[in-house]
């Protein structure tokens, strides 16, 4: 897939160019792009003059970015403390072996990311699931294959609104 | 009103005009829109009220306002309707049309949507009689139920700025720093660090310009206080940051939020951009000499970024990695300037303290905390929720008297406080006074504020697991005793856990916990083994079964369990067959179903699922 490198130079460009705002213009290329491509990066490598080496330091310390592209529904599933003892690493228990995969990992039809949270602030509705930012609370295992059942025909039905 | 506002009588006229130009009998239906509420549809309602007052032509005769939280997140969305506090709990868009037609406009209570308590099953009508409320004393959080947060002229009518008012005409630096010494105010986000002490040492270094940063990093899980607070009312903590950086010395403002807040991102960035234009950040502020400006920066998702010296190498744009104590950040801070870095909650006490003075704060607490605190009250409790309670109340009096007791007639277990550094305190504790040093002495800590309630299907050992795997994650690795540490502990409490354990993994674990305490570089790892020597402390038999007995006497450890079906039971309906994510269960409709040990994962959907009470955990 190309990088829009112009993309790239214009997030530089809106935080004035300043060495020191790094992880607000990896944020923002993140937010854009979904992931951290490397072109990218060697782009704000070259554009700020700051060695490739500390910008990978950055971007593989901070959880929030990502070098791998993700699936098109990011499922969440909250495992901060309140949510834990509410049953929330069942809930991921349970969606690993129903995706397929390990948290952390998208399915092979880029449908699905699975990933974890420490804590969305939304103790009350514990265990809680989100998808690309949808809330579902009070979730356990039983509740949840009608939830991905909506996000899965969702392809069908975003190819359908396409051929209108 | 010319805006900017030039001078304090400008101030002065505004709020004046404001107060006069509000009609406190008009009715107002305030609606909790903060994360919680959204959560379960706040905004739609808050949507259906607008299009339904405006069908209805009553826009003169009745306010709609989106409010921060309310702090009672079990029961929302929530609406209170002012001036008569007439509170209703789980509203939803179909409820719009009778609330306006039966309560506003006809007078009348609608009894479904009143609070129930969850043992007597009584109805309550008024906020301020909800047990959940009335035990409170809501002096920093109060007002989040009241303003509308993207509202400035909402602050200033209820008494905004009014401190920085105060500050800025009569007060010298040195009189702010000694006011809120004499209260005796003590850092929010954990440390408990005297505050006064930090700012009049931060306006005694030397730097060529000074900082204050707002901590809002806020990490803990099972903690959102900090949140709320962005959320609800920014503005006293853009006015609690004004008041220090004009006692410090500083023109320059910093708030570090967590990126995944993007509500309080919002609401502060409104704040900020208003605050600007009102004239309460730029140069001369209110015609004083005083100037200040004020950014936000969004957290990478790095718990240890909480951590003030980590949190200002994350603000210069590096890796956030914390640096040994010896060197102050009031000296040498961000970008080696003296810096003085409270957290949300410590920010937005300080107006309150400026405005009702010294000696009032003072009067709420106990000897050595003073004022009150918010605590998240969260996990196996009838009322989760914020909740803002003087310093020295009673956990018991939390658990059961605001918190509503324990769900499903289910026996307490232990409370955590303080985070995942914090420690675990069983049921015989319940009567101590909650203030900083009792909780230390106690073995757990205040840290932001989290208190997680468990109950007795809940496992202490794997409670400290959990604390140890999320603290391994968030290491970050520069220092021996807390990478090390950690790793090895997560070893040891897997195979406990596992029924793998060792009758010497006791003292194993509370050896490396006391090297970890001794030589770790920063407060995560000094701290990080208190969830270990806690449950050790208190909970010593829950290890034994597991390493002795090769049981979790809470049927909660994955490895030391196993699930069947009970034949008398199984009726055959499939309902676990199902929803069995590894088609472990097998049998014909209306025949008694059969579980696979071998496949099973124990998930238990199937537990959850089953109606008759069939399947069954060992």
């Amino acid at each position: 897939m190309p990088v829009d490198l112009q993309a790239v130079c214009e997030i530089i460009e809106r935080h004035g160019h300043q060495k020191a705002s790094l992880i607000g213009i990896l944020q923002d290329i993140q937010t854009r792009m979904n992931y951290l491509p490397r072109k990218a990066l060697v782009q704000v490598s070259k554009s700020l003059d700051i060695p490739l080496t500390t910008i990978y330091e950055v971007a593989t310390f901070y959880k929030a970015f990502t070098l791998e592209p993700k699936g098109r529904h990011t499922i969440q599933v909250c495992l901060g403390t309140a949510c834990h003892v509410r049953g929330g690493a069942r809930v991921l228990n349970y969606l690993e072996n129903r995706l397929g995969i390990r948290c952390g990992g998208t399915t092979k039809d880029l449908a699905f990311t699975l990933e974890s949270v420490n804590c969305l602030g939304a103790c009350a509705l514990g265990p809680i699931l989100v998808i690309d930012k949808k809330y579902y609370g009070k979730i356990n295992p039983n509740k949840i294959d009608p939830i991905l059942e909506k996000y899965q025909n969702s392809k069908l039905i975003d190819s359908m609104e396409s051929s209108f | 009103m010319n805006l900017p506002l030039k001078n304090i009588s400008d101030l002065q006229t505004l709020r004046h005009l404001l107060q006069k130009s509000r009609n406190k009998n008009k009715p107002c239906i305030t609606i909790c829109a903060g994360t919680g509420c959204q959560a379960t549809g706040a905004s739609e309602v808050v949507e259906e009220f607008r299009k339904e007052i405006h069908h209805q032509s009553l826009k003169e005769r009745v306010e709609v306002r989106a409010t921060g939280c309310h702090g009672f997140c079990e029961r929302g969305p929530l609406l209170v309707l002012r001036p008569e506090m007439i509170c209703y709990t789980h509203v939803e868009t179909k409820d719009v049309r009778r609330i306006i037609q039966e309560t506003v406009l006809g007078g009348k209570v609608i009894e479904d949507l009143l609070y129930q308590h969850p043992e007597t099953e009584e109805r309550i009508i008024h906020e301020y009689d909800i047990p959940f409320y009335k035990f409170q004393q809501r002096l920093v959080f109060g007002a989040n139920g009241e303003i509308d947060p993207a509202s400035i002229e909402d602050y200033i009518a209820t008494g905004g700025y009014q401190a920085l008012e105060k500050v800025l005409t009569e007060m010298k630096p040195e009189e702010v720093i000694e006011t809120i010494k004499r209260a005796g105010l003590r850092g929010r986000g954990g440390g408990g660090f005297p505050t006064g002490a930090k700012w009049e040492a931060c306006r005694k270094a030397k730097g060529k310009e000074k900082f204050v940063i707002c901590n809002a990093d806020e990490g803990d899980p099972g903690a959102y206080m900090d949140r709320s607070l962005l959320e609800g009312n920014p503005h006293s903590v853009i006015e609690g940051m004004l008041i220090g950086a004009y006692a410090i010395g500083s023109e320059e403002g910093y708030v570090y939020v967590r990126n995944e807040y993007p509500l309080a991102l919002t609401h502060l960035g409104i704040a900020i951009e208003a605050a600007k234009k009102y004239g309460f950040l730029g140069k001369n502020i209110l015609g004083s000499p005083f100037n200040f400006i004020l950014k936000i920066n969004r957290g990478g998702g790095a718990f240890v970024c909480g951590e003030s010296t980590a949190l200002m190498a994350s603000l210069e744009g590096r890796v956030g990695e914390p640096r040994a104590k010896y060197i102050h950040t009031v000296e040498h801070g961000l970008w080696d300037q003296p810096t003085n870095l409270n957290n949300v909650e410590t920010w937005a006490n300080v107006p309150i303290i400026i405005n009702r003075g010294a000696d009032w704060y003072r009067s709420i607490g106990t000897e050595t905390s003073k004022g009150t605190k918010i605590f998240s009250l969260v996990g196996k409790i009838n009322h989760t929720g914020l909740v803002e309670v003087p310093m020295g109340i009673t956990l018991r009096e939390i658990v059961y008297q605001i918190g509503g007791g324990i769900p499903k007639g289910k026996r307490f277990k232990a409370i955590q406080t303080g985070g995942p550094s914090g420690g675990c305190l069983p049921e015989n504790l319940l009567d101590l006074p909650v203030d900083f040093d009792r909780l230390q002495e106690a073995g757990s800590m205040m840290g932001s504020g989290g208190m997680i309630v468990m109950d007795e299907d809940n496992c202490m050992v794997d409670m400290a697991r959990y604390f140890v795997k999320f603290l391994q994650e968030e290491s970050c690795g520069k220092c021996t005793p807390c990478r090390e540490g950690l790793q090895q502990m997560g070893e040891i409490l897997n195979r406990i856990c596992e029924g793998r354990g060792k009758e010497e993994d006791i003292e194993l674990l509370q050896d490396l916990s006391w090297v970890m305490v001794d030589t770790s570089l920063c407060g995560l790892g000094m701290t990080a083994p208190n969830p270990v020597l806690s449950t050790l402390r208190y909970f010593k038999d829950e290890y034994e079964a597991h390493i002795q007995e090769k049981k979790c006497p809470a049927k909660f450890c994955i490895e030391l369990i196993s699930l069947s079906i009970d034949p008398e039971k199984c009726t055959g309906c499939g309902a676990c067959l199902r929803v069995c994510p590894v088609e472990a269960i097998t049998g014909e409709k209306k025949k008694v179903h059969q579980l696979d040990g071998e496949k099973c994962v124990k998930c238990r959907a199937c537990y959850e699922a089953c109606k008759f009470d069939a399947v069954s955990i060992q």
